[in-house]
């Protein structure tokens, strides 16, 4: 266990260097510091200014210095200043995490929770017209677009309901719940589809097994069956796609959080692509296939406590 | 050479593609049956698809003349064969309901009262042709996309999956890399690098998108690679390439098929949020969705824009999705469940 946890640390290890050396060859080489001035500064910023900003931000240092130092800062979690505003950028990102966390967190368990119930409660009921019309809403639920949910959701629910803000934000915990309900909806709502056709089809080939039959011919109790055997027997799969997206916990709804206007992560990438902020975009992704690596890392190790029949070699 | 050349050009081939695609279905036994079966299932997406495809193909028809009405430069500028199935000049000065007889916003009257079934936009432009006109990009995004992602996940997956050993690792590795990125992430990055355009956002999402299709084709070969048949072939001589496209790739196909139309329905969704973020394609929906937002918070509220782009969308979304489940059910209960 302990030398397989080793091995997979030292592939994780390689595989961060990988995604660094992608960022090297996507955000030094191939955009030319000149361009990245001009986006910076305007178009019509005087040469000397352009020259200067080049020096600054140290894009015009040989290519192997810049490559080490990328490999170095980034290792050390240095990011260094926004390419556009010049303020650092592991304060925003410190900033940013809270708000994301208050949202996201609440979509996730909540997501996680109601996907699950429905998606037991079609499968106990598969062949029949309810599993078909859950299987076919859900179908019609993932076919939506977001950026409608979000538009939609906005309109009825804090326009014509008038129920909650449409936007806005405010750490104060007493206001906090009345600003984060609708962008919890409608995260909700916009990931319930999909998951419920994914675990559906988990718990329905679950339920053909031979230790459903069995416990059944024992007198367990339908709902039992499916809240204690299938369930337990399904958790591979569920953890496989929960823990795969907790990171995005982290780096927030690009979405959601430029919608509803809540100063998360999400809504610092998007100012950051608005305003051809390589060095922060370069951090936001770093940070995301760090956190991937990691919680792929710690699923692993999850499904020997999910199921005591997988052995890590 | 000019731009509407190409376009025509392209749909020569998707014509001539899709006759050669009919024929080899109508040879092969297995084909033509899972293709009748698709159709006994699920015969309205089908045909709603086919209505898309159609729109989107005579949208990319065009040639020059023929523009009574528009003078200046609109008059030698190619029209599409859908603009020619409305007046030329279909044009008002601004915002007018569905059906209107005047402009929304004071009333003036309308060059051509009751003609927009869906209303005019801000420019006066007919929302209808504007929806009709989004079924071609939505087409490129999905199928441009696929062109990418297919022959790049079969090339590494079936090369890592047959070769094994130091091929397998080098191709392992990438699929880590690319994959421990956060999609959406990856792909604004690779946007913003390489410019805005339609083929640069095909290939940024070609690029992210390859990596789960060429694991599970990485899995399927290592499989297929084990088998008799395969063992058979190599024992009575045939060269690597023949066995890897003789006897792998077909057996192969199905999985590309049910890919191709995931696939499809996925990029389409995704272009939408890059319409948000400013770096989507001009004309598609989700950029019709996008520049409809601030008319809900206008008093009275516009709501036809949006309404007609995102029927436009969620109709060929909802076609291709039910479709691709049936198409997964009939070909392949199994392998691409949790992959994809």
């Amino acid at each position: 266990m302990l030398g397989y946890a080793l091995r997979r640390l030292g592939y994780g290890g390689l595989v961060i260097l990988g995604v660094l050396g992608l960022l090297y060859v996507l955000f030094f080489l191939y955009a030319e510091p000149q361009d990245m001035a001009k986006r910076a500064l305007g178009e019509k910023a005087p040469p000397e200014v352009l020259e200067r900003w080049i020096h600054e931000h140290g894009y015009d240092r040989p290519w192997s210095e810049q490559l080490r130092d990328h490999y170095v800062r980034m290792l050390t979690f240095d990011f260094g200043r926004s390419d556009s505003d010049d303020v650092e950028i592991s304060r925003r990102i410190r900033e940013g995490a809270g708000p994301s966390l208050s949202f996201t967190v609440p979509i996730f368990v909540l997501g996680l929770g109601l996907g699950v119930v429905l998606s037991l409660f079609v499968a106990y009921f598969r062949e029949t017209y309810i599993d078909r019309a859950g299987v076919v809403l859900a179908v019609f639920a993932m076919s939506v677009s977001v950026l409608l949910y979000i538009i939609g959701g906005q309109f009825l629910i804090g326009k014509l309901l008038n129920w909650f803000p449409i936007s806005g934000f405010d750490p104060d915990p007493r206001v906090l719940p009345r600003f984060i309900a609708l962008p919890i909806f409608i995260g909700v709502l916009a990931g319930v589809g999909g998951d419920v056709r994914f675990y559906r089809t988990v718990f329905v080939e679950e339920t053909s097994r031979d230790y459903v039959r069995t416990a059944r011919a024992k007198g367990c109790g339908d709902g039992r069956v499916m809240a204690r055997h299938v369930l337990r027997n399904s958790l591979i799969p569920i953890l496989t796609r929960v823990v795969t997206a907790i990171p995005f916990l982290f780096t927030g709804s690009l979405l959601i959080e430029s919608f509803f206007g809540i100063p998360g992560l999400g809504a610092l990438t998007v100012d950051a692509i608005h305003g051809n902020d390589f060095s922060t975009l370069r951090a936001m992704v770093y940070i995301g296939a760090l956190l991937f690596i990691v919680f792929q890392i710690v699923t692993d190790f999850t499904y020997t406590l999910a199921d005591p029949r997988v052995r890590l070699e | 050479m000019e731009g509407y050349v190409v376009s025509n050009a392209v749909v020569v081939a998707v014509v001539v593609g899709g006759v050669f695609a009919a024929w080899a279905v109508r040879r092969s036994r297995f084909w033509s049956e899972s293709f009748r079966e698709l159709a006994r299932r699920r015969p309205l997406a089908l045909a709603a698809i086919a209505v898309y495809v159609l729109l989107g193909l005579a949208d990319a028809v065009s040639w020059v003349g023929d523009a009574e009405g528009l003078e200046g430069v609109a008059a030698h500028q190619p029209r599409t064969l859908l603009d020619r199935a409305f007046p030329a000049d279909f044009k008002e000065r601004s915002y007018s309901a569905p059906l209107a007889d005047v402009e929304f916003y004071g009333a003036a009257p309308l060059a051509r009262p009751g003609a927009h079934w869906l209303g005019t936009d801000i420019l006066g432009r007919d929302v209808l042709l504007l929806t009709l006109k989004g079924a071609r990009v939505a087409l490129l995004i999905g199928g441009l996309t696929s062109l990418i992602v297919i022959p790049l996940a079969l090339l590494f997956g079936m090369s890592a999956g047959y070769f094994g050993g130091r091929v397998d690792d080098a191709v392992f590795f990438v699929i880590s890399t690319l994959a421990s990125i956060p999609h959406l992430l990856l792909l604004i990055a690779l946007i913003l690098v390489l410019g805005r355009g339609p083929v640069q956002v095909c290939i940024a999402m070609g690029i992210t998108n390859w990596v789960g299709f060429a694991r599970v084709v990485r899995g399927e070969t290592f499989k297929l690679r084990e088998l008799d048949y395969v063992q058979a072939a190599r024992a009575l001589g045939a060269s690597e390439w023949r066995i890897v496209l003789r006897h792998i790739l077909p057996n192969l196909m199905h999985l590309v098929v049910i890919t191709f139309v995931l696939l499809f329905s996925g990029t389409v969704l995704s272009e939408a949020i890059l319409a948000f973020l400013g770096i989507g394609i001009d004309g598609s929906w989700g950029q019709m969705i996008d520049q409809a937002r601030d008319e809900l918070a206008r008093d009275p509220i516009i709501a036809w824009n949006l309404a007609s782009a995102s029927a436009a969308l969620f109709g060929l979304i909802l076609s291709v999705n039910l479709v691709g489940d049936a198409i997964r059910d009939i070909l392949d209960p199994r392998t691409l469940r949790e992959n994809l």
